[in-house]
């Protein structure tokens, strides 16, 4: 407890001050997958489901806030709530399907369903095909902040990633959350004490897509954009990276993950393609040592060294 | 329970319907779960075949034989985690052959599983508490604080002392001894406060002392209620079962209490050369 309380501290001060030290743009950037690593962390690390396809919930997410907010007029806030109850409702439709089958079933329905969208987003005249839905306006928060102004919409972006982070956290610590990582360690036996697996399942999985919904949606006000790149398998790919790398099952985790990744491509963006290589290469590391991630092996450390989290 | 042979229009038609009377009663009195016919088919491969139990309600039952006899297959039938082939399940008189796995638990049939059934990285008490905390009626809400089941941690001690695992309530149950998990998952069994237990050889793969202490805790807990266990330790068999079956490649062979089943020729035959008697 005292340990997760010193973690959200670390996280708020550095959250107030990192526009200070680093480009805001790339903080927003990490900040929004941060939050899709979280909210992909619940169904990986605390449910134990393996999807494949959540590029989907965060690039529809995006689709469909950019929509609003351009092309219909919706102010920020109520351009987020849509993007968010898109991906929500595109979860439920996902997770029905899904969480009838199991391990790597799963992750193929899945990636099929994510695969079927990216081909819908890239025939619908409405998302702008191959060239995306561009100039999305930031327009002003409840009518009053202009979120052109970079700093204004630093804030507003710390503020819903701290709010989608907290709901995650109390999900994860919460009665619903205690079934969640029963169905995790061992299914038949929570069948046994009389759950319903599949409805719990796809409450988390619903839960999931919702929040990467928000984390796709705010991505979109900050870039303006949203592309084909958000449905792309590629990004499905690069956020089990990220939960991974950060530790899987563990609540900071996907926020040190997503950091490193995106850190990275950013920075070595002079490398060119071979970032992606370094990237990898990493990854590889990551799974043959250290298998529960950094976050994951720093908590394992201060274990072993007698001081009770 | 005597089988009645009711030939088509024959004079025994005459008492039928006292007969049916009989039957529905010791239906709902005496045997709190009945099988008629249960049979399971594997692609061709009779696993479970034509089985009638009869699990007479505040007994304890045992249902043996060799390996491969169809015992788990039986428990994965009455609690559905497999489809029966053929057959009826009847619990307290009601059908159930064609309930989910989770209602027949929300019933009060409650099993347990051959490798133990813990959940491992979770709290010993925590493990207890996934049980209680169905009741509250509160598991899908995902915005309330964990502090809320925390009422049941009084529960949750309780169950842990009587399986004498109170001093490890905070250890990680990963942790724990092999014979402790058991013990564990007994608690967690208990804690839904089952009307009847299914036990997937709870001795299994324990020490000596490990084995005294669960067939004794068994016995304690089955005090206001019915066990049906699988069960390899024929001395544990002997010492608290009522009732025992024994099955011999998916039909039943024999059935009565031990010292009647043990000296069964067709029983010492079974189990020559693949188990001691």
């Amino acid at each position: 407890m005292k340990g997760k309380n010193i973690g959200w501290i670390v996280l708020l001060v550095l959250g107030l001050i990192a526009p200070f030290l680093v480009y805001p743009v790339l903080v927003m950037k990490i900040l929004c997958f941060s939050l899709f690593a979280c909210a992909f962390n619940l169904l990986l690390g605390y449910t134990g489901l393996l999807s494949f396809g959540h590029a989907a919930f965060l690039g529809w997410a995006g689709y469909t806030c950019g929509y609003a907010m351009k092309e219909l007029g919706l102010s920020p806030e109520l351009g987020l709530l849509a993007g968010t109850a898109a991906a929500a409702a595109l979860g439920f439709v996902f997770g029905s399907l899904a969480i009838r089958r199991s391990g790597i079933y799963f992750a193929m329905v899945t990636l099929a369903l994510a695969q079927l969208m990216y081909f819908l987003a890239l025939q619908f005249p409405f998302t702008g095909g191959e060239d995306g839905l561009q100039g999305v306006p930031r327009g002003r928060l409840f009518g009053l902040v202009d979120l052109a102004d970079t700093m204004n919409m630093y804030y507003f972006v710390l503020a819903v990633f701290l709010g989608g982070f907290w709901v995650i956290d109390r999900a994860i610590h919460s009665p619903f959350g205690q079934v969640m990582k029963a169905i995790r360690e061992n299914e038949p036996r929570a069948i046994s004490l009389g759950y319903d697996v599949d409805r719990y399942k796809l409450l988390a999985f619903v839960l999931s897509a919702a929040l990467s919904g928000l984390a796709g949606a705010t991505k979109t006000l900050v870039f303006q954009l949203a592309s084909l790149t958000d449905v792309h398998w590629h990004m499905s790919g690069e956020i089990v990276l990220m939960t991974l790398l950060g530790g899987m099952g563990t609540v900071f985790g996907p926020i040190v993950g997503a950091t490193v990744v995106v850190g990275l491509q950013n920075y070595g963006a002079e490398l060119g393609q071979w970032v992606n290589v370094l990237t990898g290469v990493i990854f590889v590391i990551c799974v043959l040592a250290f298998r529960r991630g950094i976050v994951g092996e720093l908590a394992a450390l201060i274990r072993r060294s007698g001081i009770r989290m | 329970m005597k089988r009645f042979g009711v030939g088509a229009g024959s004079p025994a038609q005459f008492s039928f319907p006292r007969v049916r009377q009989d039957l529905s009663d010791a239906m709902s009195t005496d045997f709190i779960l009945q099988t008629r016919d249960l049979t399971k088919e594997f692609k061709g491969f009779v696993a479970v075949d034509k089985v009638n139990l009869q699990v007479r309600r505040g007994s304890i039952h045992a249902l043996i034989g060799p390996n491969g006899a169809g015992k788990t297959t039986v428990f994965n039938l009455l609690t559905k985690f497999l489809t029966p082939t053929r057959g009826t399940i009847h619990y307290n008189g009601q059908d159930i052959t064609h309930e989910k796995s989770a209602q027949i638990a929300r019933r009060g049939i409650v099993r347990s599983f051959q490798i133990s059934a813990v959940f491992p990285h979770l709290s010993v008490r925590d493990n207890v508490r996934v049980a209680l905390q169905r009741k509250l009626g509160t598991t899908f809400h995902f915005w309330r604080s964990e502090k809320s089941l925390d009422v049941l941690n009084e529960r949750a001690m309780e169950l842990l002392e009587a399986v004498d695992l109170q001093s490890f309530a905070d250890a990680t149950t990963v942790e724990l001894p092999y014979g402790r998990k058991r013990a564990l998952e007994i608690a967690t069994t208990l804690a839904l406060e089952p009307e009847m237990m299914l036990l997937d050889e709870p001795t299994q793969g324990m020490g000596h002392e490990d084995v005294g202490r669960v067939a004794d805790l068994i016995k304690r807990v089955s005090a206001n209620r019915t066990v049906l266990m699988v069960e390899h330790n024929l001395s544990v068999v002997s010492h608290i079962c009522d009732t025992i079956t024994v099955l011999q490649r998916g039909a039943v062979l024999a059935e009565g209490p031990y010292e009647q089943v043990s000296r069964d020729p067709r029983v010492l035959e079974a189990y020559m050369g693949t188990e001691h008697v």
